[in-house]
């Protein structure tokens, strides 16, 4: 509790110091290290770390050399996706069409390579290329149209998934070249890690530049924050939603073509669902739904918490109505969460004083 | 930190108290779900859950599991999609059962699931609806096509007479089971009952209004019609439906492939007296005593190889791994009560 004491640090110094007599209030209301590891990113970290412990401990099997396996090849299309998910929603937009966007890249992929007769990386460039096209026709309509993100991405969550359903039918397709096929599943050596976590990697290196380290990630959070104000301090507001959604296309593409090898199947009916996944993992992750705020490494973590759930139980042998129940809680005690917490520590959003200020105050005064 | 002492006091308290009724549910979940030797556990994993069909072969692999001693498991997604089969054959692989039996949503998709299953020691056995073979050690056909085309002919000869005029409501057009089986039913027709005539095929795309329209059009346009062969379980509760309500009842007979709990009120109120399918509950059964020999390596999924499987007697395995359950099971008004699916 003595933590208080940087508070009153600037204070003291300031007038002894003479130089910084402009400034008679702290830079920070808290201490570094509590800005650094009192977030809700550290939290959803935290939770993590103790949902693997124990799943460890108590989970007959997790501890297998399988589980690490399989828990990122089943992650990965919901990894790539809430990476530009993350931008859009810190914005303050939405995009709902993801997963009809999956479904429908993967079912090009298929018509393009079975049909069409086209080799198999052409098939796979020209279905992420659609992707990208399906996210800008979001963009367009969402930037510079300038309608609502909810109702274009749930039109488009139909029309994508409605053309999907419609090329192949109740058809199939399956026979992907084995090469690509075993490509998806090959592990590092003897680990348990497989080698399309590069492909994340990477891609979690440039959205985390772009968002965290660039003026275009800054546009970003403050679109979310007052779009008006962001279009007067000169962020080009329609361009970056377009640029954003335009990158979910993309993605959502590439995670088609990945769900396309990992089943060695196309159907119209893939990742049915998965777009709440991502939402939920996002939103879990720390990101306000509100915009403005969230950070890349909670996310992360978000979808590895949902994912290590998930797969704990299932080895426990909970149906899956189960799991979604429990993280489902865990959504909304993590919306409900900060609000507890600042009550608990009497720090209340507005700011409150009087009786908890003075409560807190005493052990140092 | 400025944290209010008396509230963060309530707040660990709760916490505390909450994580100890959480690790006490958590622990009673562990011994029951978790327990037991898991290589003598047979894991079910139908095409979905909440489905009174899979509900009836899980209730009989239930039963065979009880009687060789060993822990039965059910798993399944809530939509019947491969995709989300496949987190589920992967648990069972982690787990490292004894045996996987399963109704397969795609006959290839799930294949490499499954063949990673078997790499660690898991036996795999379909049901009800196949993988490609090379993907599992045996496949329990629930009816040869031929039973299945001629145990409704003969149900519908029995019930006019040996003579008259016959027609057919199918599913889709392009349903493969469904014109397998039809194909099957005219030429059996045409040799062993030379006097019934099947004049006509319609398609209710299993539906219940269309298979409904299409029984009324059927029964309009062809005044001389004596019996309907439904062979899709949509098809003949709607045309059973129809026929309750209409003039016809009693006059135009009605069989084919059925449910008993669609069927029941029918058989009850005498619009239909007799229909046809094979029953799940056997599937199940059989399907875990298959899974059994496999993993007690009394069989290797061979051509030729024999096994018992509890009060359903010996099973032989047939070409490409097959077992056929048998002929299917015929639901009248006298056996009806007996099956709930």
């Amino acid at each position: 509790m003595s933590a208080s004491t940087p508070t009153k640090a600037p204070t003291a110094s300031g007038p002894g110091t003479g130089a910084s007599a402009a400034r008679t209030y702290p830079s920070y209301a808290r201490p570094a290290w509590q800005r650094w590891l009192l977030t809700r990113e550290t939290a959803i970290i935290a939770l993590l770390v103790v949902v693997l412990v124990w799943a460890n401990v108590n989970v007959p099997n997790f501890d297998g050399p399988l589980t690490v396996y399989y828990l990122f090849l089943d992650l990965m299309p919901i990894l790539l996706i809430a990476l530009p998910m993350t931008m859009i929603i810190i914005t303050g937009e939405i995009d709902l069409s993801v997963a009809s966007t999956v479904a429908l890249t993967s079912v090009l992929t298929g018509v393009l390579f079975a049909d069409a007769g086209l080799s198999f990386t052409m098939a796979a460039l020209a279905a992420i290329a659609v992707g990208a096209l399906c996210g800008a026709f979001n963009g367009f309509l969402v930037g510079y149209v300038g309608l609502p993100s909810l109702a274009v991405t749930i039109g488009t969550l139909a029309l994508y998934r409605g053309i999907a359903v419609g090329l192949l039918g109740t058809e199939a397709k399956t026979g992907f070249p084995e090469e690509w096929t075993d490509r998806v599943k090959e592990r590092f050596g003897e680990t348990s890690y497989p080698q399309v976590l590069v492909v994340f990697l990477v891609l979690a290196v440039v959205f985390a530049a772009l968002l965290h380290f660039s003026g275009f990630g800054r546009g970003v959070y403050e679109i979310g924050l007052n779009d008006e104000a962001a279009r007067f301090s000169g962020v080009d507001v329609a361009r970056t939603k377009l640029v954003l959604f335009l990158l979910a296309g993309a993605v959502s593409g590439l995670a088609g073509v990945y769900y396309t090898l990992r089943y060695d199947l196309a159907r119209g009916d893939a990742a049915t669902g998965m777009e709440l996944q991502v939402i939920a993992a996002v939103l879990l992750g720390g990101v306000s739904i509100f915009g403005g705020r969230g950070a890349l490494h909670g996310v992360v973590a978000g979808v590895l918490l949902i994912g290590v759930i998930s797969s704990a139980m299932r080895l426990q042998g909970e149906t899956e109505n189960v799991t979604t129940i429990v993280i489902g809680l865990l959504l909304v005690a993590s919306v409900v969460a900060p609000r507890f917490l600042a009550w608990a520590s009497g720090r209340m959003p507005t700011g409150a004083k009087g009786p908890l200020g003075r409560l807190g105050r005493r052990p140092s005064a | 930190m400025k944290f209010n002492t008396r509230r963060v006091s309530a707040l660990v308290a709760l916490t505390l108290a909450a994580s100890a009724a959480l690790t006490a549910c958590g622990s009673d979940d562990g011994e029951g779900g978790g327990g037991g030797d898991s290589a003598s556990t047979i894991t079910f994993l139908p095409k979905n859950l909440g489905n009174p069909y899979f509900d009836a072969s899980s209730t009989g692999g239930e039963r065979a599991v009880g009687e060789f001693d060993g822990t039965f498991e059910e798993v399944g997604p809530t939509t019947a999609t491969p995709d989300a089969q496949v987190p589920f054959i992967n648990t069972a692989a982690q787990q490292g059962v004894g045996a996987l039996v399963v109704s397969a949503n795609d006959p290839t998709a799930l294949g490499s699931a499954l063949e990673e299953a078997r790499d660690a020691g898991v036996k795999v056995v379909t049901f009800d609806s196949d993988v490609d073979p090379e993907y599992r050690d045996i496949f329990v056909n629930q009816a040869s096509a031929e039973g299945i085309a001629q145990t409704q002919v003969d149900l519908i000869a029995e019930q006019i007479g040996e003579e008259g005029q016959v027609a057919i409501l199918s599913a889709a057009a392009n349903a493969t089971n469904q014109n397998a089986w039809i194909e099957l039913m005219e030429s059996y027709a045409a040799e062993t009952y030379p006097n019934i005539e099947i004049v006509e095929t319609v398609y209710g795309d299993d539906d219940d209004q269309t298979s409904f329209d299409k029984t009324a059009a059927l029964l309009q346009s062809n005044p001389e019609l004596k019996g309907i062969i439904s062979p899709t379980t949509v098809g003949i509760a709607a045309a059973a439906r129809y026929l309750s309500t209409s003039q016809y009842k009693g006059q135009v007979a009605l069989t084919g492939l059925g449910t008993p709990n669609q069927m029941r009120e029918f058989i009850e109120d005498g619009t239909v007296t007799s229909f046809a399918l094979w029953n799940p509950e056997d599937l199940g059964y059989l399907a875990a005593h298959a899974a059994h020999a496999l993993v007690e390596g009394d069989i290797t999924g061979e051509e030729g190889d024999t096994f018992t499987a509890g009060d359903l007697g010996e099973y032989t395995v047939g070409a490409d791994g097959e077992v056929l359950l048998g002929d299917p099971t015929v639901f009248t008004s006298e056996n009806i009560g007996d099956f709930d699916f």
